[in-house]
């Protein structure tokens, strides 16, 4: 029991490559990097091509002149400085509040956040120039910065986050030519790659941890289906974002299917690159009568 | 080994060395954002006095706790003249403002910018643009304006949307040639809109009139000064038969 240690495949995930060909083992991948475009275009070609369907950014915007929506995160900010929004923007933020309670809240870190691409090229270029993999920051760090995010408006009145939010400084400055914001982003780039393995998304970012939060009542989740294949690759964990949520599905003697982490951002990597397709994405409760038998626990 | 409190001291999974080392991280990194964040935000407040705020923008302060920065606002105006500041620029980052002087305001009737804005930083109860104060024109240099110098350029006065309200000519004689008359354009605070028409016309090659945030360009009098509204209280006076 102790060949687990990769000695099959040399190359990242290069057994789901070729028993899967590289379109599907990048199918999840692709289709994210689809919807995040797809999303920004429909915000672009308003002002582009004087076709508005998204008026706004993320921090709040208009579907079609009647469906507001807004970021939970700014709209709580507003509140907590102590201003009474317009009942549009709390509106909105309901609108997005509970399309993610549905989706899976941190779906818009992996399928629409900008920052996403950045932090995970981030990750690639680490993967790619083997650096040394560092969790030199606390997980639970990210809801530390949510409440300082939310306090610091009582403080000081101000939105004060608002200045450094990394989320919308990247539609600011597409949209609306507001480019000087990112540099914020080269730092991210350059924290993620040279200081600490996935610093940013996964331990820092308050969006993220917010959307965290909405998720977790969400039904969908990923869901170890054929766990009793895993040939202990280590693949997933390699190219997870948030690699403790894997723990408890993969560890020996787990009984849990379901990845119920709220912090799995859904991105579908896992399902990605795993040959012996141990994950798929599942409804919760569908899973939730299927309980797995649990795997011999190993005695040392 | 088969004990199972043989470790007290775990919380968690992790010890309490772990736990403390975690918690004073976590303090030290969420204390310098804080930090940081802060002094970023209260230095980029000051105002710059060449960024005005779009109609019905509350005062910056509440301005700055409410605006989300979503620039729908920016969008709504059919006039391209809102923008939305950047990082190192005056007004603080993502919140919209507009340069007079390159493209002002047009005072739509249906005022669309305060109609987008989600927040209510563009306050909503402003109906009518004529009641908006983005700012106050100011003829900052008299020595440069051509109608100081005796001549009949007029150009801000004539743009003016709330023309002899707004800005007026006031006839004065020129004591240089003695027997012309200049005609000093005036404005009167209290119904100017700052939309900026007038410093975006000014025929001089820098504007010699400019609009100003009201924080500004407008003086107080102190709260115990009786003598607020000079003439009225100067006829108040002479009715009472008080000497002045
Ligand atoms: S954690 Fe934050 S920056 Fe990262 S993808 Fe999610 S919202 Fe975007
Ligand atoms: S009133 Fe009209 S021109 Fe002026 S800022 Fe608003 S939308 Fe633009
Ligand atoms: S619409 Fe309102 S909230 Fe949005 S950027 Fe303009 S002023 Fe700010
Ligand atoms: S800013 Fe100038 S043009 Fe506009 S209302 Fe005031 S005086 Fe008139
Ligand atoms: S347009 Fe300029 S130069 Fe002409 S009168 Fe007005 S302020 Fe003076």
């Amino acid at each position: 029991m102790t060949h687990s240690s990769k000695p099959k495949t040399e190359r990242f995930a290069e057994e789901a490559i070729n028993q899967l060909g590289w379109f599907g083992a990048h199918k999840f991948l692709l289709l994210r990097r689809l919807t995040q475009v797809a999303v920004f275009s429909l915000f672009a070609i308003g002002p582009a091509l004087g076709l508005w369907l998204l008026k706004g950014n993320l921090s709040s915007s208009i579907l079609l002149d009647t469906v507001p929506l807004s970021d939970p995160l700014v709209t709580l900010q507003v509140l907590a400085s102590g201003h009474l929004p317009e009942a549009s923007l709390l509106i909105g933020a309901l609108v997005i509040a509970l399309t993610y309670a549905i989706v899976g809240g941190r779906v818009f870190c992996s399928w629409v956040c900008p920052v996403n691409i950045i932090t995970d090229t981030a990750s690639w270029i680490r993967r790619k120039f083997k650096l040394p993999r560092i969790n030199a920051l606390p997980k639970n760090l990210r809801y530390y910065m949510l409440a300082l995010v939310l306090l610091l408006p009582m403080v000081t009145g101000v939105t004060v986050w608002e200045w450094m939010n990394p989320v919308p400084i990247v539609y600011r400055a597409a949209l609306f030519g507001a480019g000087s914001g990112l540099w914020v982003l080269a730092m991210i780039l350059l924290l993620d790659t040279f200081v600490a393995e996935r610093a940013w998304c996964s331990h820092l970012c308050p969006t993220g941890a917010m959307f965290s939060l909405i998720g977790k009542v969400s039904p969908i989740k990923v869901s170890a289906t054929n766990a009793k294949d895993c040939n202990n690759c280590m693949d997933c964990f390699t190219v997870c974002p948030e690699r403790q949520v894997l723990k408890p599905v993969l560890r020996k003697g787990a009984t849990e299917l379901t990845i119920n982490d709220s912090d799995c951002t859904l991105c579908g990597r896992c399902i990605d690159v795993c040959a012996p397709r141990v994950f798929e994405y599942k409804n919760r409760f569908n899973t939730q009568n299927s309980k797995r038998i649990p795997l011999k626990v190993e005695s040392n | 080994m088969s004990n199972s409190n043989r470790n007290p001291s775990k919380i968690n999974g992790i010890n309490r060395r772990q736990f403390l080392a975690q918690t004073a991280k976590t303090g030290c990194v969420v204390g310098m954002v804080g930090m940081g964040l802060t002094t970023v935000a209260t230095q980029s407040k000051h105002l710059d006095p060449q960024a005005i705020r779009p109609p019905g923008a509350l005062n910056e302060d509440d301005f700055l706790s409410a605006c989300v920065r979503c620039g729908l606002c920016v969008e709504a105006c059919p006039y391209d003249t809102l923008k939305l500041a950047r990082w190192f620029e005056g007004a603080a980052t993502g919140t919209p403002y507009f340069t007079a002087r390159d493209v002002p305001c047009e005072m739509c009737d249906d005022i669309p910018c305060v109609k987008a804005c989600p927040s209510g930083s563009l306050d909503h109860s402003l109906t009518d643009i004529n009641d908006s104060k983005m700012g106050i024109a100011v003829l900052i240099d008299e020595k440069n304006c051509l109608n100081f110098k005796g001549l009949r350029c007029d150009v801000c006065y004539r743009v003016c949307p709330l023309i002899d309200e707004a800005i007026t000519l006031e006839m004065q004689r020129n004591h240089k040639s003695g027997h012309h008359a200049m005609f000093l354009p005036t404005v009167h605070a209290d119904a100017c809109t700052g939309c900026g028409k007038c410093e975006h016309a000014c025929v001089t090659e820098q504007a010699v009139i400019k609009v100003l945030p009201a924080e500004i360009a407008l003086g107080k009098t102190a709260e115990h000064d009786t003598y607020q509204n000079t003439e009225a209280t100067t006829l108040e006076m002479l009715n009472k038969g008080l000497s002045l």
